[in-house]
């Protein structure tokens, strides 16, 4: 995929021990179904979409999903999570092709 | 998150105007592939319940009643847990009965998840139910299922 897939995380500045936030996610991608048709040619246009998101915090993963084609396009994922000391949150999501897209935040606790 | 939502309503609107102007022919393309039916989802259900019956409560499944888009319907699960190490949720799928598959995600909790609740986003290609099912970490398996009327059907998926 030669676009690079922008991504979006949004989640608290700081958070306390132990309480659950929710972390907010978006990712430019347009989710080709397979299902859709070129107008002009008849052809299916094959299906690449992004069908795995794992979220992991200092290298333990916490939260994953596995996403079909009835995802929607640019794909917003939100989660929550707990931290017990302040470190990096990332997320990695892959498409068809295998090619992963990551971003990360920090989190501070306290 | 403006600027987010904001990306979100242009690329939609782009979306929204393909959607328009394949509507007319969409009607064919659809019909003439195969949509899975509430039968699969009962099965794929049955699959992940592996013997068992699923339960009914637990769950809570927030979608609106009524979308007008069936490209990107709001979708939230959560589900009542107390998420500690010995006791939490594994697994959440989610599957629409009359989509042409009818797998729309999975999400895999773990004790460090904190709540099992999830938002995200999902295509409908026409009025069904969407079926949500949670796996607990001791085994048992809770169901819950609404149905989403759709004025648009999504393209595809």
């Amino acid at each position: 995929m030669a676009k690079k897939a922008k991504a979006r995380i949004k989640a608290p500045k700081s958070v306390t021990v132990g309480e659950p936030f929710e972390v907010k996610t978006l990712i430019s991608h347009k989710m080709e179904s397979g299902q859709r048709k070129d107008k002009k040619t008849g052809e299916k246009i094959p299906r690449m979409i992004l069908n795995k998101f794992v979220a992991s915090y200092n290298d333990a993963q916490i939260f994953s999903a596995d996403w079909h084609p009835a995802v929607s396009a640019n794909p917003y994922m939100a989660f929550h999570m707990i931290a017990n000391e302040s470190g990096t949150l990332e997320l990695t999501w892959t498409d068809d092709e295998g090619e992963t897209f990551a971003k990360s935040k920090d989190i501070k606790v306290g | 998150m403006s600027e987010t939502k904001q990306y979100v309503s242009i690329e939609m609107t782009r979306r929204n105007v393909l959607a328009g102007g394949a509507a007319a022919f969409m009607g064919l393309t659809l019909s003439g592939l195969a949509s899975a039916t509430p039968s699969d989802v009962a099965d794929l259900v049955a699959n992940i319940a592996a013997g068992q019956t699923p339960q009914s409560g637990k769950i809570v499944l927030d979608m609106p009643q009524i979308a007008e888009n069936g490209n990107t319907v709001p979708l939230s699960v959560s589900v009542e847990s107390p998420m500690t190490d010995t006791d939490y949720v594994k697994s959440l799928h989610v599957f629409a009965e009359d989509n042409p598959t009818p797998e729309v995600a999975s999400f895999h909790f773990t004790p460090m998840s904190g709540l099992a609740e999830v938002s995200t986003r999902m295509r409908m290609a026409k009025t069904q139910n969407i079926v949500a099912v949670a796996q607990m970490s001791d085994g048992s398996v809770f169901t819950e299922s609404v149905q989403v009327k759709v004025t648009i059907g999504g393209c595809g998926g």
